[in-house]
């Protein structure tokens, strides 16, 4: 399976370049209406045909996934470092404050995340413009997946604190913060690594889920959410199957990281 | 036994107490709460839009006592956007959706086990392979596009999360099972000939069920948390459409209701799995 992990990585790479060389690579902005041209089948000017407003699709395509992949892996670390803080000093400290700590991420794992995503989404304003809309969405994600992260890492701050060179580190006269930094968040730092590349494609996955609602990110900026809910539109008889692109592209992207992370998961 | 399920229960009030105060925080701190639509009223004055701003509002902890009273009576409130009881909507409602999480828990679970069990008695390395590329697709599929995918196919709108839940089930069932059968007795026990279907059901299912039930209290979890957007692409008019509704139409009373509804269901089917794992596991000690 190694060479299909090599693959996997190759591919991410040349999708996030391509992504990110967007400004360059794409033949217009994504807002930009070529409003003699809607609905065009592909050409050379368009390489995926345009959508019903007369947008650039291949322009589109690109910068949603820049905006996806950018940003899911913002929202990876900031629930990794919140898992980090919250459960590597939850499993430092140990004793009532660790029980606390795990009853408080037992309770927030034991809600149905999309049902508390949508709660809070809704007590934040629906009608805000595009770059607002990204951060609410993202920093939600982020916000709200710290639960599952702060576990694994606390479960692993615990067996240090009862490792034996911690032990020695105490009888040297290393005090509590000073052991914490020096020799506590060191050693976790391989979990929370592990755990921000599994929340990646976890966050991509909700993003498009909540966009394809109409709860994510908001038009005109393309994201994979936006793009994908374009397909309820598709219909047998007029629909282009260069609609699926976008699909086929998340599918791709989605299982590489699923066969980078195979790896991860393994030497971790 | 009447030890933890004296925890379970209180456990499972502790965890709806704290759910339902973060949720009457939510609902009593979100922007609009409070306004009474008379002040859209053009022919209010502004003294009046001012008195009726004025108006003393209630702390949180005599909100949450309130609401908490209203629940314990059966009153959730009523609905802003579709103007009914919450009650009503929920009674209306809640039966689609478990109909629909029922067929999907059962179906994945039949499909997701059954291959799992054939990859792994198999012992094949392209059947295993071909069944983690096709589930390893599912997974890499959002609930909303398999909604979306089947609306277009024109396939019932129930196996959307049948199609959800399986992959999932698959995957773990598969290195649960995969674990039991490369136990060192399983393997002499095939080494000296036991047939396939007794080596499955005596040594392999039998001491992955405990773990196998704690993901089955997972797998109703994901169910419901699917059942919104498949609901909502598909035009089922369960609680998850309700859901999306009121998130739309940022009816906070409703959302909260259904959210804390939700919670309570999951944690139940969480702790009842719970349980029976905990039993399953102290017989075979």
């Amino acid at each position: 399976m190694k060479w299909a992990r090599i693959l996997a990585i190759v591919f991410l790479v040349t999708v996030a370049s391509a992504s990110l060389l967007a400004n360059f690579v794409a033949p217009a902005s994504y807002a930009y209406q070529f409003r003699e041209e809607p609905d065009a089948s592909l050409s050379r000017h368009h390489l995926l045909g345009t959508d019903d407003l007369g947008r650039d699709r291949f322009s589109r395509l690109l910068y949603g996934t820049r905006v996806s992949l950018l940003l899911a892996p913002a929202a990876s670390l900031l629930a990794s470092l919140l898992g980090l803080l919250i459960g590597g000093l939850a499993g430092f400290a140990g004793g009532w404050i660790e029980r606390l700590v795990m009853s408080a991420t037992d309770l927030f794992l034991s809600l149905p995340w999309l049902f508390l995503l949508l709660t809070v989404r809704a007590v934040l304003p629906l009608n805000v413009s595009p770059l607002i809309s990204v951060t609410i969405t993202f920093a939600l994600l982020g916000c709200l997946g710290w639960a599952g992260a702060a576990r694994m890492i606390c479960a692993d701050a615990r067996s240090i604190r009862e490792s034996e060179f911690v032990l020695l580190a105490r009888a040297s006269g290393n005090g509590g913060l000073r052991l914490l930094w020096r020799h506590v968040l060191p050693n976790l730092r391989a979990i929370a690594l592990a755990q921000f590349w599994i929340s990646i494609p976890v966050f991509i996955i909700t993003e498009a889920n909540l966009g394809i609602l109409g709860l994510g990110i908001t038009e005109p900026l393309p994201s994979w959410g936006g793009l994908l809910r374009n397909l309820q539109s598709y219909t047998a008889i007029t629909g282009e199957p260069v609609q699926f692109v976008p699909l086929i592209l998340f599918v791709a992207v989605v299982g590489s990281f699923h066969l980078v992370l195979h790896d991860k998961e393994l030497t971790v | 036994m009447i030890a933890s399920l004296a925890k379970l229960a209180l456990k499972l009030l502790l965890t709806l107490l704290l759910g339902g105060l973060l949720a009457t925080t939510l609902v009593r701190f979100a922007p609009g709460f409070g306004m009474d639509e008379a002040q859209l009223d053009i022919r209010l004055s502004n003294q009046s839009i001012d008195a009726l701003n004025h108006q003393p509002k209630e702390n949180i902890a005599g909100f949450y006592y309130r609401y908490c009273q209203r629940l314990l009576h059966g009153d959730f409130g009523r609905s802003r956007t579709l103007e009914r009881p919450v009650s009503e909507l929920i009674r209306e409602r809640l039966p689609e959706t478990l109909k629909s999480v029922g067929l999907g828990l059962f179906l994945g679970w039949v499909l997701g086990l059954s291959l799992a069990s054939i990859a792994v008695m198999a012992r094949s390395a392209s059947l295993d392979w071909l069944a983690g590329i096709f589930c390893g697709t599912l997974l890499c599929l959002p609930a909303a596009v398999l909604a979306i995918v089947f609306v277009i196919a024109q396939a019932p709108e129930r196996l959307v999360l049948a199609a959800a839940v399986f992959p999932q089930i698959y995957h773990y069932a598969r290195n649960l099972l995969m674990r039991s059968l490369n136990q060192p007795h399983v393997l002499t026990a095939w080494a000296k000939g036991m047939g396939s279907l007794r080596l499955l059901c005596w040594h392999v299912l039998r001491p992955a069920a405990p773990q196998l039930l704690a993901v089955a209290g997972v797998s109703a979890s994901l169910a419901f948390t699917t059942a919104i957007p498949v609901e909502a692409l598909c035009d089922l008019p369960g609680v998850g459409q309700l859901a999306w509704k009121a998130a739309m139409g940022r009816d906070l009373y409703l959302l909260v209701t259904l959210t804390v509804l939700v919670t309570a269901v999951t944690l139940i089917a969480n702790s009842t799995c719970e349980l029976l794992g905990n039993m399953l596991g102290a017989r075979r000690a």
